[in-house]
């Protein structure tokens, strides 16, 4: 498994980097002074509940909205996108929750919907189903029929199908909007295993998740997000799977908690002392919860 | 979690080769996969029951007016078929037809004019009717049923109220005197005959509508897109699908057929009753149904609704054969299709389970 001394050398600029990023709607600020960069061949995740500002993060980067504060960088040039389709000639892919595919339609349709291969007025189906089909096993998926609707995959293939088209079509940067959100534990590890492939390609992933289990298996770097604000930002080395988890879980709200059960009378009491206990065992304390430099 | 994740290999890449587990595939299997496969199977047994019962419906004469009925309803339900792929209906193709012969025998009579040019004229009006359905569809969001019901009840009102304006009659003037009324009877209403069987033009029109319209379905980008905007509108669009052009171009694809059939209804009768067509928009859709079409849209075929045609062509013409009362003619059109789509749907689910 790659750690993060694999970085790409210093001199090569991230292909993706935000500093002190912000952006308001009007007078409602949705996300202050981020910090986040992703380069060629890592993971960067970026965890948060619902709320805390990832729709927004995504959005800024893939090219639907633009920053109000701060730069965003793409290999080192500054950039302000006015569309989707910009960030895409930059490399910039974002793999959304419903995944853009038409149920009913085949496998090879839909990898090249909205970007067909056209030999004379038709198209060129033959190297279409060969592409589709080579793409998938690339990426580890290895499909009895490249015909068969793309329904009837399974919601992590799907997942998949949606990746290694976007990766296809030129994606330097991946983001991925909660690929396993809505996937069983067997799907997510399915997941899992195309996100580090797409890493060892070379590709940067920005790999949205509520699921700090599902983020620190693959991640090089950790963004945490709580109400549009930068909760914290580790590299791997810097921070264990507990004290995500942690983190994730409000840790200092834990430990609020922990006082009121305490305070609200004696059968209160022992629940209070095994949260207690549960905060101090996951490293709490230990974890600052400041932006890292 | 981390642990598996680590030791697992990650699987290598392989070179696409011949799968094993496509074996189990036959060929019947694949052909079962195929939407038009129940309305195929529709049609050879109704041709059976009729070949059985009718001896008049054995001849090729027969024959060849089934298939000439098949195609005056074939050619509409070819772009019907299309755009219930693309997930929309045209409610208004039916009067649509009428409308375009009307404008083309009154515009060609009131100026005087070659028939050509009325038949030019009617075919900007049919494709400015589909225009307007599709562009009301995809603006307004409302769904397509209601936008071509308000404009089917709006055609079959001008259709009749103009007509009545312009004549003075509830149909139009004979115009086979008019210049250009023979070689446009050649091109839309003429037959031929071969080996003594006499074949009517509209069935060469409608094989080769019917082959140009998979073949593009099929084989193009535009077919892609159809599929694709019929499946789901929203993913369409977010890959690019330039999802309102290709619902609009469907629309004034049925409107570009409903013109062709309307220019076989003038050129074949001289004269054009007002009235007429109401009722044919319900024909195409049934047809492009049995044929497999999913109502829902995004799953089809234009050969499906070929055959659906078929079905309809032969009920229409094999009762008169088995010399059975006419009136009870919708009954059996009506069992026949809902016997011909429950097969389809049970042949489409034993299909889908064999996959």
């Amino acid at each position: 498994m790659t750690t993060t001394d694999k970085a790409p050398a210093a001199t090569a600029a991230p292909l993706v980097r935000l500093t002190d990023a912000g952006k308001n709607y009007g007078n409602i600020l949705a996300l202050r002074g981020v910090n986040l960069e992703v380069g060629a061949g890592e993971v960067t995740c970026v965890l948060g509940d619902n709320g805390a500002g990832k729709s927004t993060l995504i959005k800024i980067i893939a090219g639907l909205h633009q920053h109000s504060t701060g730069t965003y960088e793409v290999e080192g040039q500054e950039v302000h996108f006015s569309s989707p389709r910009e960030a895409l000639d930059h490399g910039i892919a974002t793999v959304y929750q419903d995944l853009a595919v038409v149920p009913l339609m085949p496998v090879w349709r839909n990898f090249f919907l909205g970007n067909e291969v056209k030999k004379g007025p038709a198209m060129d189906i033959a190297f279409m189903r060969k592409t589709t089909k080579k793409e998938l096993l690339d990426m580890g998926i290895d499909l009895r029929d490249v015909d068969q609707p793309i329904g009837t995959l399974s919601g992590g293939e799907r997942q998949c199908v949606a990746i290694s088209r976007a990766v296809y079509f030129g994606a330097k940067v991946l983001i991925l909007d909660e690929p396993t959100a809505a996937l069983g534990v067997k799907q997510s590890g399915v997941v899992l295993r195309y996100i580090i492939q797409a890493r060892e390609r070379g590709l940067g992933v920005i790999f949205i998740t509520h699921n700090p289990h599902h983020a620190y298996p693959v991640g090089d770097r950790f963004l945490l997000l709580k109400r549009g604000q930068s909760l914290g930002y580790y590299g791997k080395s810097e921070v264990t799977r507990d004290e995500l988890t942690a983190l994730m879980a409000g840790g200092a709200e834990l430990e609020e908690l922990s006082h009121e059960l305490e305070q609200a009378g004696a059968g209160s009491a022992d629940a209070a002392r095994l949260l207690g206990e549960e905060v101090h065992e996951l490293g709490i304390d230990r974890v600052s919860t400041g932006d890292k430099p | 979690m981390s642990t598996t994740l680590e030791t697992a290999p990650a699987p290598r890449p392989r070179q696409p080769v011949a799968d094993e587990r496509m074996a189990r595939r036959s060929l019947l299997s694949r052909l079962l996969t195929r939407p038009e496969v129940g309305a195929l199977l529709g049609a050879i047994v109704i041709y059976i029951v009729f070949f059985a019962v009718a001896p008049p419906f054995r001849e090729l004469d027969s024959l060849s007016s089934v298939l000439y009925v098949s195609s005056t309803f074939g050619i509409p339900a070819v772009a019907v078929a299309l755009l219930m792929i693309g997930g929309e209906f045209d409610l208004s193709a039916g009067v649509a037809v009428t409308s375009s012969a009307l404008v083309a025998s009154m515009f060609s009579y009131q100026f005087t004019a070659n028939m050509w040019v009325g038949v030019l004229v009617s075919l900007v009006v049919a494709l400015l009717i589909g225009f307007i359905n599709g562009y009301l569809v995809v603006k307004t969001g409302i769904p397509s049923f209601l936008v071509t019901l308000g404009t089917f009840f709006m055609l079959r009102g001008l259709n009749l109220a103009i007509t009545k304006a312009i004549t003075g009659n509830v149909a139009t003037n004979d115009v086979s005197n008019m210049d250009g009324f023979a070689s446009a009877r050649r091109v839309f209403a003429s037959s031929f005959s071969i080996g003594g069987v006499s074949i009517r033009i509209t069935l060469l029109w409608w094989i080769l509508f019917v082959a140009v319209a998979t073949w593009v379905l099929l084989r193009t980008r535009i077919g892609n897109w159809i599929f694709a905007v019929g499946g789901n509108a929203a993913s369409a669009r977010a890959v690019g699908v330039p999802v309102n052009r290709v619902k609009i171009g469907l629309f004034m694809a049925v409107g570009f057929m409903a013109w062709f059939t309307g220019m076989h209804i003038l050129f074949a009768f001289n004269t054009v009753q007002s009235g007429v067509g109401i009722g044919n928009e319900f024909i195409y859709i049934v047809a492009a149904v049995v044929g497999g079409c999913l109502l829902t849209g995004g799953y089809g075929s234009v050969i499906g609704a070929a055959i659906g045609a078929f079905i309809f062509g032969m009920t229409n013409q094999g009762i008169v054969y088995a010399g059975w009362n006419p009136d009870w003619f919708y009954f059996f059109l009506g069992a026949l299709l809902l016997g011909a789509i429950l097969l389809n749907s049970f042949v489409r689910k034993r299909a889908e389970a064999m996959r």
